[in-house]
C-alpha cells in the first residue's frame, strides 16, 4: 500500500484536519507519503515532515497553488498519482472541492467522507444525512478518499522525521483565477475541531441577540456554530453551519440553543460526547438526542448559565 | 447562452428514512419523491440569468429511472424550456452521471453547467467537480453568488474559514449552496404549460457512456441510536451535571 495525502495547509503550517486524515491513512497501512501544495510553503513542508507516520513530504511551491485553485491542484495530483493505491485529503471545503476532479482525471470513483476503514478496498460512510451508514468496496485500481474528521482520531503533530523532496509544478490549466478572500476572524477556537461547541438557532431572533452565546463560549473557551436557519436569517455567517450541508462536529460538548433538532442538523452533531439542548419546546426532537435538556425560554437560560459558569 | 441544468430525483428530504431489513439500502417503495433541494437552487438561478437577459435557453438533464420525468415536469414548470432524460434503470454512480452528462453538454454546447452541489440521497458532492474535470472546464463549486460578465463568471464560493471569490473563463459548471437564492413556488397555469414543453428520452448505450458501478454496497445499516437523555429543571443544575456526572467541564 502506498498512500498520497494532500495536506490541507496556510503554508507556514498544517491544519488539523490533515491529522485525522492521516488517522485514516494509518488504518489502511502502508506507506504514507504528504503532498503540500502551496506558494511559499516550506515551512508547511517542514511541518508535515514530523508528524507522526509520514514517510516522505512532497513539497509542489509554485505561486500555481498560492489560491488551492482546483484546476491546477487536480493537474498536479494526477501527475504524482501513479504507483499510489490511495489518495486521501480531509473532506474540508478544499478537499470536497479538488478531489472528485482528481479521481475523474484518473477515471476512477471517488469515496466521500469516510468514517471507518473496513480493509484497504471497504470503507463506511453516511448517506441520507447520516439516517443510513453504507459500508462500500472499491473496484478501483487507485482509491481517492475524503475523510471525515469527526470519524478518525488526529495523529501527533510530532514524532516524525519524514524526508522532504521538491516536486516541479504542473502547468497553469488557465481556466480560473482566485479573486480574493474574505476570512471570518475569531479569537474563538475552530469550529471543526473545538472541544466544545455552543450553537444557536432560529430561536435566536437576531444576530443581535445571537451575541448572547459569546460571554457562554469565552467562558467555556468554546467555539460557536450555528443551524442553516440561523445563517439564512442572516444572524451568523456561512462558515458556522453546522450539518448535513455545513460542517460536520463531534466535540466533547454539543450545547444546542433555540435549535429544534431537524435530521440535516442532527446529522452534524450527533457523534458530539454530550449533548446538551436548551429549547422552549418541550418536543422539539433535539431533546431525544440530548443527554441533558432544558425546557424553557433561551433569553432566561442563556445569561443564568453564564452566571453559572462564573 | 445556453445553460444546462441536471436534476436529481431524490427521497424528498422531509421523509424519515428507513433501513431495508435485509441490509441492502433504504426502503424507497411508496415513499415520496422531490427534486434534490440544491438543484431546484440551481435551476432557480438559471431562470434568473435567462429572465435578467443572459441566458437564452434552459436544458434540464435527469439521468435515471422513468419517473425522473416527474422531476423533469417539474423542471419544465419552474421556468426550463426544454428537458432530457437519460433512462436507465441500472444504479449510476457520480462518475458515470458525469460521463452521461458530458455526453449530453458535448450534444447541446452549453455556456454554463448550473448543478447542486451535493444529493441528499448519496451525499457525495462529486458530479459537479467530476464533470467539470471531464470536460476540461473550470469549476466553481459551493456557490453563494453567480455573476455572468462577458467571457467570465465570478462565483463566490462558501468555504471553510468564509467566502471566496473566483473568475471563471467560459464554458465552466457551477455548483449551488443553499444561500445562493431562494427558489420559487411552482404555479399552476406553469405546470399546465410544462405539459406541452419538450422532453427527449435517451438511452446511455446510445451516448456511448459506460455506466458500470465502480463501487459495491455491501452493507447499509442503522447507524447507533442515541438514547434520549434526562431534563434538568434549570442551568445551576445543567452546570453540576456537566461538572460531575458527564465531567466535560470543570
Ligand atoms: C437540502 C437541505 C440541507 C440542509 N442542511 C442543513 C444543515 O447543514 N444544517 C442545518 O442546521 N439545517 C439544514 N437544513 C435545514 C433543516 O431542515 C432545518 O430547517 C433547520 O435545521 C432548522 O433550524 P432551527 O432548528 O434553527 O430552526 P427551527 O426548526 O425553526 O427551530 C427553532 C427552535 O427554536 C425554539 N425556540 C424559539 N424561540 C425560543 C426561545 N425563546 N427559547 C427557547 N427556544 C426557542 C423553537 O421551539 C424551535 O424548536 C437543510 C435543509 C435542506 C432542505
Ligand atoms: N442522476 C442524476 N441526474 C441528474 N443530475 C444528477 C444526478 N446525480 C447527480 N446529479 C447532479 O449532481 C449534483 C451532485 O450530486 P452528487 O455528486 O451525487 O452529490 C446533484 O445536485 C445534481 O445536480
Amino acid at each position: 500500500m502506498s498512500i498520497l495525502v494532500i495536506a490541507e495547509h496556510d503554508n507556514q503550517s498544517i491544519k488539523t484536519a490533515t491529522l485525522n486524515a492521516l488517522g485514516a491513512a494509518a488504518q489502511i497501512g502502508g506507506d504514507i507519503a504528504v503532498l503540500v501544495a502551496g506558494s511559499e510553503c516550506a515551512a508547511a513542508g517542514q511541518a508535515a515532515a514530523a508528524i507522526t507516520g509520514v514517510s516522505k513530504v512532497l513539497v509542489a511551491d509554485s505561486p500555481l497553488y498560492g489560491g488551492q485553485l482546483a484546476e491546477n491542484v487536480a493537474a498536479l495530483v494526477v501527475g504524482l498519482a501513479a504507483g499510489h493505491t490511495h489518495i486521501l485529503a480531509a473532506a474540508t471545503t478544499n478537499g470536497k472541492n479538488v478531489m472528485p476532479r482528481i479521481a475523474a482525471l484518473l477515471d476512477v470513483a471517488q469515496i466521500s467522507e469516510i468514517i471507518a476503514v473496513k480493509s484497504p478496498d471497504t470503507f463506511v460512510r453516511p448517506i441520507y444525512a447520516g439516517a443510513a451508514l453504507a459500508t462500500v468496496q472499491s473496484k478501483d485500481a487507485i482509491k481517492v478518499i475524503t475523510v471525515r474528521t469527526t470519524g478518525f482520531d488526529a495523529v501527533p503533530f510530532t514524532g516524525g522525521s519524514a524526508a522532504v523532496e521538491s516536486v516541479a509544478a504542473g502547468a497553469d490549466a488557465g481556466l480560473s483565477t482566485l479573486v480574493g478572500r474574505e476570512i471570518v476572524k475569531s479569537d474563538r477556537p475552530e469550529l471543526a475541531a473545538a472541544r466544545i461547541v455552543i450553537s444557536g438557532g432560529r430561536g435566536m431572533g437576531s444576530s443581535e441577540k445571537f451575541k448572547i452565546l459569546e460571554p457562554v463560549a469565552d467562558k467555556l473557551g468554546a467555539a460557536l456554530g450555528a443551524s442553516r436557519a440561523a445563517v439564512d436569517a442572516g444572524f451568523v455567517s456561512n462558515d458556522l453551519q453546522v450539518g448535513q450541508t455545513g460542517k460536520v462536529v463531534a466535540p466533547e460538548l454539543y450545547i444546542a440553543v433555540g435549535i429544534s433538532g431537524a435530521i440535516q442538523h442532527l446529522a452534524g452533531m450527533q457523534d458530539s460526547r454530550v449533548i446538551v439542548a436548551i429549547n422552549k419546546d418541550e418536543e422539539a426532537p433535539i431533546f431525544q438526542v440530548a443527554d441533558y435538556g432544558i425546557v424553557g425560554d433561551l433569553f432566561q437560560i442563556v445569561p443564568e448559565l453564564e452566571k453559572e459558569l462564573g | 447562452m445556453k445553460v444546462l441544468v441536471p436534476v436529481k430525483r431524490v427521497v424528498d428530504y422531509n421523509v424519515k428514512v428507513r433501513v431495508k431489513a435485509d441490509g441492502t439500502g433504504v426502503e424507497t417503495a411508496n415513499v415520496k419523491m422531490s427534486m434534490n433541494p440544491f438543484d431546484e437552487i440551481a435551476l432557480e438561478e438559471a431562470v434568473r440569468l435567462k429572465e435578467a437577459g443572459k441566458a437564452t435557453e434552459i436544458i434540464a438533464v435527469s439521468c435515471g429511472v422513468q419517473a425522473s420525468q416527474e422531476t423533469l415536469r417539474t423542471a419544465l414548470a419552474i421556468g426550463a424550456d426544454r428537458a432530457v432524460l437519460v433512462q436507465t434503470d441500472a444504479e449510476l454512480q457520480p462518475l458515470a452521471v458525469a460521463k452521461l452528462l458530458c455526453a449530453v453538454a458535448k450534444k447541446e454546447n452549453p455556456t454554463i453547467v448550473l448543478m447542486g452541489k451535493q444529493a441528499i440521497d448519496d451525499d457525495c458532492n462529486q458530479t459537479g467537480q467530476m464533470f467539470a474535470a471531464l470536460m476540461g472546464w473550470a469549476q466553481g463549486t459551493f456557490a453563494s453568488k453567480v455573476i455572468v460578465d462577458g467571457d467570465k463568471v465570478s462565483v463566490t464560493r462558501e468555504i471553510d474559514g468564509g467566502l471566496e471569490t473566483v473568475s471563471l473563463k467560459l464554458p465552466a459548471a457551477i455548483t449551488v449552496d443553499l444561500r445562493l437564492n431562494e427558489p420559487r413556488y411552482v404555479t399552476l397555469p406553469n405546470i399546465m404549460k410544462a405539459k406541452k414543453k419538450p422532453l427527449e428520452v435517451l438511452a446511455p448505450d446510445a451516448l456511448g457512456v459506460d455506466i458500470t458501478p465502480r463501487i459495491a454496497t455491501l452493507k447499509v445499516e442503522e447507524p447507533p441510536k442515541r438514547k434520549a437523555g434526562v431534563k434538568v429543571p434549570d442551568a445551576k443544575t445543567l452546570v453540576e451535571k456537566l461538572k460531575n456526572e458527564a465531567k466535560v467541564i470543570q
